[in-house]
């Protein structure tokens, strides 16, 4: 009986020791450690967390519980281990919560979900119908579908999701971003149900900065800079000079009635404002029979920067002056209780690369702030945040001078923002956990304060101080969108999906090989499909580098180089990243907020390749076509006699072997690679291209053709099961993607963003091909065009039929929706070409009008 | 040489003439010359009008069929025998085909490439004997047959020989079906009696633009039918690919068609004997794990989505050669490689028509299913039918004949057969489908796949009609 119980006690002693090993590791990760283990890892780390804890469904507390079970009933041999383990490991703190219900969705819900699982919480998810096999919902501790997946009847539906916090018993909820994250009233109606805390602000603070205008003036009021204005009547050009002058110029002037942006004018100086007066005059009182006037300072080029803080109350036991409280637990009864506003404030975040108020890019910290001006706007945050006793994450968004010197409150965000994640790679704080303890009323954690509260800082230093952080951080946001169709959505199955590592090298010729760290916050996973119900977020590509902004910006290069996402119907903005990080200017820091509009004023046609980065990607196609020709033919397979095939393998691997690439196919552009003995050295030459051949004089081709480069290529690894060949070439180690090869042997290449399309010839099939007839591009105005992949329902029209414009055509069902196509034009039905329930890809013809009538208007447009 | 001797006496002038190395000399100068000649094939402004075209010359496209300088031609001077209407004037070395054989990525291969430059590519009696000669050969060895089709048709002053030379072709064909693979390239015009020997070949494939196929023309049609149509619309790639399903695939010049026989060839035995199976190494693990596999079916039985990328998650490379892409595309017949080896995939595709079997996809996938059997490709059948598609259309079409087709070739079938049912098979269509009943070796359904004579809501339609009260019965464990 006794060797029976203790080995059943030895068994339940070591589990339960793993066990306390594994919540250990996780409460003491100091920041650092949270920025240094892989994303990877934390994943495994809290699905395993998640795993433990919902198959055992205890917590610490009901552990010790099994201890104290198994001391009764055993040896004093045993005791003595047990009590020493207990002494050395001390058990965490309680879960600040019992269970935690995430009112959102995506990458973010599984942001949540993870920090939670690592804070012991289990987690609750609420799912619409569409969303019920998706990642979050495999992620949490349990979940509950709330509805059919409009978002409007699920995760926008108050009434569902108090209903899910009820049904599930959550004490907690996060809301997340977007959604009901902002929303005052779903705010205070978890306030008042009972013990559910909001991981979020007071409503009161919701609301106060939810206005706009109200937000503005309570922030003057506050003592944050606001753009300094005028609006009201004006009696004479004297009066607006003096308010022009007040203000600063240059100034806006434009009609107080009119909206948005409608006669706008700016004047650089008192001569514009005398001019101009009189015309802003006369279109307030006729057009808007409103005297006002609006003036306001302009700025130019102005950078979007915003600060990041956590603010949070304490119940505290020691007097309010910012020394830290030793004691983690919640204090006893009787004792004197404090409440003080903790406010930490994060370096801050430059978000000026916007597209249409989207953002796509943001990082910390921004190149453009000098200490002096961070150290001000950090005082008029607090300033802003005592004054709406705000409490929990929230950012504060200013617009900055595109000289750095000056800056205006711009609005109040009280959520946590997509862009967190840029703060916590610099500085190594979980905000998630923080919002989580402020709301449990424990404070901001102790080891975050630890951060910025040193003995010795005086008060005054203190109210500017920022959370130490150390390096730079980039965030692209990768969307569903396809910028070479005017960023239209993209829906449809991820079939390829691969993420970049978590650590990834960097190298520059001539330099040495730096670390990034890459951080993936996704909520897709490959097969998985994105709808049009929700937004087209794929993930949030982090790269952090410890040293400096251009190795940032390089890390998230290659990483975008790394990450493989094919499918979905259509493209994504990769490309668009990739281009907008190749540009100087970004590089040089030179983003005021119409960066895009500046550089890309007719939209994105694909990202184009330098002179010499064209001849690496030949070089790279070349040997990619060989390689993958060599893997999948070789050894010949019969009826060939050994000596041939050796014949064959020996001739192919030791000769200089000279193939012709052509980058976009056949028609493409064509270079001549050969590729040297030790498959190292290449030379590449361009060729003139077969049609200009003739036309162009001898003496020019002749110099383009002798004009041969060398490209060497250290290394090249690539499978041809694989997506991505890592190669080195000219000393740069570089990554790209290859696409398979279709029937012809053409295949796709993707390297900085740009998808180039390779063939690769024999020289004597190039010399042949120059025979080839181009294919002929189609007149596509007398035809119809489905818009979208998808399945053609049914006709309206027949041949012969004659119709007028906006016409109903045909039906094409995409993604469960009917799309009616209709005419833009009148004219006469030709061709019906398409067949009635069968698929229609994008830009298949569809409708052929007759061609006799040619109507002005060719364009035929989608409506819904 | 003759001239040289002028001066000299008659006598010694004979006896230099007759001496038999002036002789050979002169027979061997000869023969270069007519090599040089066949070599030339139509002439300069002949080929530069087959260039202007975008097409390139029989010789040419054979050069690009094979591996470099493996090509070894055949009967390079043999010439036609008639006489008639005065062809014993026109000398033509080769007879307009270019015959041989040579090695595809280094697997030996016997083709035939007609000349379009030589009178106009038409076929006479040696012409067809030429061709019947490599098809001879190959059938002895065991290797594929490669046609490249670029003719205007018989050569009507060769009469009935010319046409017996067809059906000799024809006869081979037929002789060689099964036995090895046969692959026709009609790469120009192609009419009358001259498309069926592409027609009975196992794989027919051709170029846009360029190539046509009918067997009465557009002159024949419109003083018959009264129908007014061009060559293309008659029968050119689009009516072939789409409609008709004549032609399994078409590409967009001829270096393009070329690359793509080659890669075609990779997938293909030399013969029907087993050892000729071609493998090639891969590093693709067959443990490979398949994330994508797990969403990529969607949970709605309505929903559609692309069996492709089913096709493509599982095999190797994530590569597979589609054979009859545009027609009846609710079936898709691809080859493919697992672990290295070929195989044939067949399987409904929910987006189009929801998958469902007719008469073009059962012809489609049986013919498809025959040629693998043949060839001991094993074939692995992807399952998400709902049953046959309904219709005047279809049953009068005989969809009953030709839905039997694929049946009866999935009975007849002896190479291994596995079957995956990914979402649901449905009635008769199930049973079709490579069913376990059908000698399937191994059949696997994936997680919530169903297979049922019909849909539950059918079948509750069914087997409650008019006694809707016994449903709720049932459900309190009353029996009904």
């Amino acid at each position: 009986m006794f060797r029976l119980a203790r080995q059943t006690a030895c068994f339940n002693r070591s589990s339960s020791s793993r066990r306390f090993q594994q919540t250990k590791g996780i409460q003491c990760m100091s920041p650092k450690q949270t920025r240094s283990s892989s994303c990877d890892d934390i994943w495994k780390r809290s699905i395993g967390r998640a795993m433990t804890s919902s198959s055992i469904g205890v917590t610490p507390t009901s552990t010790n519980s099994h201890h104290r079970q198994i001391h009764s009933s055993s040896s004093p041999f045993r005791d003595a281990i047990l009590s020493t383990e207990e002494e050395i490991i001390k058990p965490p703190p309680p879960p600040a919560f019992q269970k935690l219900l995430i009112a959102n969705r995506g990458e973010i819900a599984l942001r949540i979900i993870r920090t939670a699982h690592a804070l012991s919480i289990p987690t609750v998810a609420i799912h619409s119908t569409i969303d019920s096999n998706s990642l979050h919902v495999q992620h949490a501790t349990e979940s509950v579908c709330i509805g059919p997946p409009s978002s409007s009847e699920s995760y926008l539906n108050m009434d569902a999701v108090c209903d899910a916090i009820l049904s599930t018993g959550a004490d907690a909820v996060h809301p997340g971003y977007g959604f009901l994250s902002e929303n005052a009233e779903f705010a205070r109606r978890i306030q008042e149900m009972n013990n559910v805390a909001f991981l979020g602000p007071s409503p009161t603070a919701i609301t106060a900065m939810g206005d706009k205008i109200q937000s503005k003036r309570i922030a003057r009021e506050a003592g944050v800079n606001v753009i300094p204005g005028f609006d009201g009547v004006l009696q004479s050009p004297q009066e607006a000079v003096q308010v022009a002058k007040e203000v600063g110029f240059p100034v806006m002037m434009k009609a107080a009635g009119g909206g948005g942006g409608k006669g706008m004018r700016i004047c650089y100086d008192e001569q514009e404002v005398i001019d101009t007066y009189p015309l802003c005059k006369a279109e307030a009182i006729n057009f808007f029979k409103d005297e006002r006037i609006f003036i306001e300072r302009y700025i130019e080029n102005p950078h979007h920067i915003e600060i990041q803080l956590l603010a949070g109350s304490k119940k505290s036991s020691t007097s309010p002056k910012g020394i830290p409280v030793t004691n983690p637990f919640p204090i006893m009864d009787g004792m004197k209780e404090y409440e003080e506003l903790q406010i930490l404030c994060f370096p801050e975040r430059e978000c000026s690369i916007q597209r249409r108020n989207q953002k796509i890019l943001e990082e910390s910290p921004s190149v453009l702030l000098s200490p002096e001006i961070r150290a001000e706007m950090i005082k008029q945050v607090k300033s802003l945040v005592r004054t709406v006793n705000y409490t929990s994450a929230g950012t504060v968004e200013f617009l900055v001078e595109d000289d750095g010197s000056d800056f205006y409150f711009l609005e109040m965000n009280t959520r946590l923002q997509v862009e967190h994640p840029v703060t916590e790679m610099i500085t190594g704080v979980d905000l998630v956990r923080g919002m989580i303890d402020v709301a449990a009323g424990r404070g901001i954690p102790q080891e975050y304060l630890d951060l910025v509260y040193k003995d010795g800082d005086s008060e005054e230093d203190l109210e500017g101080k920022v959370v130490p952080h150390c390096g730079h951080a980039i965030e692209a946001r990768i969307y569903a969108e396809d910028p070479l169709r005017g960023f239209l959505p993209s829906t449809g199955p991820l079939l390829q999906y691969e993420e970049p590592p978590s650590s990834i090298l960097i190298s520059s010729s001539g330099q040495k090989e730096e670390q990034c760290q890459i951080r993936v916050d996704s909520g897709v996973t490959v097969g998985q499909t994105i709808t049009q119900y929700y937004d087209p977020l794929i993930s949030k590509l982090i790269s952090y580098s410890p040293n400096d902004r251009s190795q940032a910006i390089a890390g998230l290069s290659k990483a975008c180089d790394l990450y493989v996402i094919e499918g979905l119907g259509g493209g994504n903005n990769v490309n668009f990243v990739q281009d907008v990080l190749r540009q100087p200017s970004f590089q040089r820091g030179d983003t005021p907020t119409n960066f895009i509009d500046m550089h890309y004023p007719d939209g994105f046609d694909g990202v184009i390749l330098t002179k010499e980065e064209l001849e690496e990607v030949s070089v790279i196609g070349a040997l990619l076509g060989e390689q993958r020709r060599h893997v999948l033919d070789y050894p010949p397979l019969t009826l060939v006699g050994e000596e041939m095939k050796k014949d064959c393998q020996e001739k192919d691997g030791k000769e200089e072997k000279v193939v012709v690439v052509c980058l976009g196919g056949m028609f493409g552009k064509a270079y001549e690679v050969s590729i040297g003995k030790d498959l190292k050295t290449m030379a590449v030459k361009s060729l003139s291209p077969f049609s200009s051949k003739e036309e162009e004089n001898e003496g020019k081709e002749e110099d383009m053709e002798k004009k041969t480069s060398k490209v060497t290529v250290d290394q090249l690894s690539f499978h041809p099961n694989d997506t991505i060949a890592e190669v080195t070439v000219n000393g740069v180690n570089r990554a790209v993607q290859v696409g398979v090869e279709d029937n012809t042997g053409l295949f796709a290449i993707k390297m900085y963003g740009a998808k180039v399309d390779i063939l690769v010839m024999s020289p004597a099939e190039y010399e042949l091909s120059k025979y080839m007839n181009e294919p002929a591009v189609v007149d596509t105005c007398n035809l119809l065009l489905s818009p979208m992949p998808g399945t053609l329902i049914s006709y309206a029209v027949k041949e012969g039929d004659h119709v007028v414009e906006g016409q109903e055509l045909c039906i094409v069902e995409a993604m469960k929706m009917q799309n009616i196509l209709r005419s833009a034009r009148s004219g006469v039905i030709g061709k019906c070409i398409g067949v009635v329930g069968s698929s229609v890809h994008a830009d298949e013809i569809i409708l052929e009008f007759s061609s006799e009538e040619q109507g002005e208007e060719e364009e035929n447009e989608l409506q819904q | 040489i003759f001239q040289a001797t002028k001066h000299l006496s008659t006598s010694t002038r004979t006896a230099i003439e007759n001496d038999p190395s002036t002789v050979k000399a002169a027979f061997r100068q000869r023969l270069s010359q007519e090599r040089a000649r066949a070599l030339m094939g139509g002439g300069e402004t002949r080929i530069s009008k087959q260039h202007t075209r975008g097409s390139l010359t029989a010789r040419e496209r054979l050069s690009l069929l094979f591996d470099s300088n493996t090509f070894r031609e055949l009967d390079t001077l043999k010439s036609h025998r008639c006489t008639e209407f005065g062809m014993e004037h026109q000398d033509t070395p080769g007879d307009g085909v270019v015959t041989g054989h040579g090695l595809v990525n280094g697997r030996i291969a016997y083709a035939f490439s007609q000349d379009f430059t030589v009178l106009g590519g038409s076929l006479s009696e040696t012409h067809a004997q030429k061709i019947c000669k490599i098809m001879d050969m190959a059938l002895r060895i065991g290797a594929p047959v490669i046609g490249l089709n670029d003719s205007g048709g018989a050569r009507i002053q060769e009469g009935v020989d010319s046409l017996a030379g067809y059906a000799d072709v024809f006869q081979r064909n037929v002789d060689a079906s099964g036995v090895v693979p046969q692959i026709s390239l009609v790469m120009g015009p192609c009419a009358g009696g001259a498309v069926y020997s592409p027609a009975m070949t196992d794989f027919l494939f051709m170029v846009e633009q360029s190539s046509y196929m009918f067997v009465t023309g557009p002159d024949v049609v419109r003083t018959v039918t009264k129908e007014e149509v061009s060559k293309e619309d008659l029968g050119g790639t689009s009516v072939h690919t789409v409609k008709s399903g004549v032609a399994h695939g078409a590409y967009a010049n001829d270096v393009a068609a070329l690359r793509a026989m080659r890669k075609l060839l990779d997938y293909l035995p030399s013969s029907n004997e087993k050892s000729t199976l071609p493998s090639k190494p891969t590093e693709d693990s067959p443990l490979r794990s398949c994330d994508a596999l797990k969403y990529l079916v969607p949970d709605d039985p309505n929903t559609p989505y692309d069996m492709k990328h089913v096709i493509s998650s599982i095999v190797d490379n994530h590569d597979f050669f589609e054979i009859l892409p545009n027609y009846a595309s609710n079936i898709v017949t691809a080859f493919a490689r697992m672990e290295g080896q070929t195989v044939g995939i067949v399987a409904n595709n929910p987006l189009t028509l929801a998958g469902c079997l007719d008469i073009g996809s059962s012809t489609k996938a049986a013919r498809f299913v025959r040629f693998c059997n043949a060839f001991n490709i094993p074939i692995v059948t992807l399952v998400d039918v709902p049953g046959f598609l309904p219709g005047v259309g279809q049953e009068h079409g005989g969809i009953i004949r030709h839905g039997a087709k694929l049946l009866f070739a999935y009975a007849e079938a002896t190479v291994p057969k596995v079957t995956v049912i990914t979402r649901k098979a449905y009635g008769g269509a199930y049973d079709v489908m490579s069913s376990k009943h059908l000698r399937g070796d191994c059949n696997y359904a994936w997680s919530g796949a169903e297979v049922a004579v019909m849909g539950a809501k059918g079948a509750v339609e069914i087997i409650f009609r008019g006694k809707v009260w016994l449903i709720f019965l049932n459900f309190d464990g009353i029996l009904f």
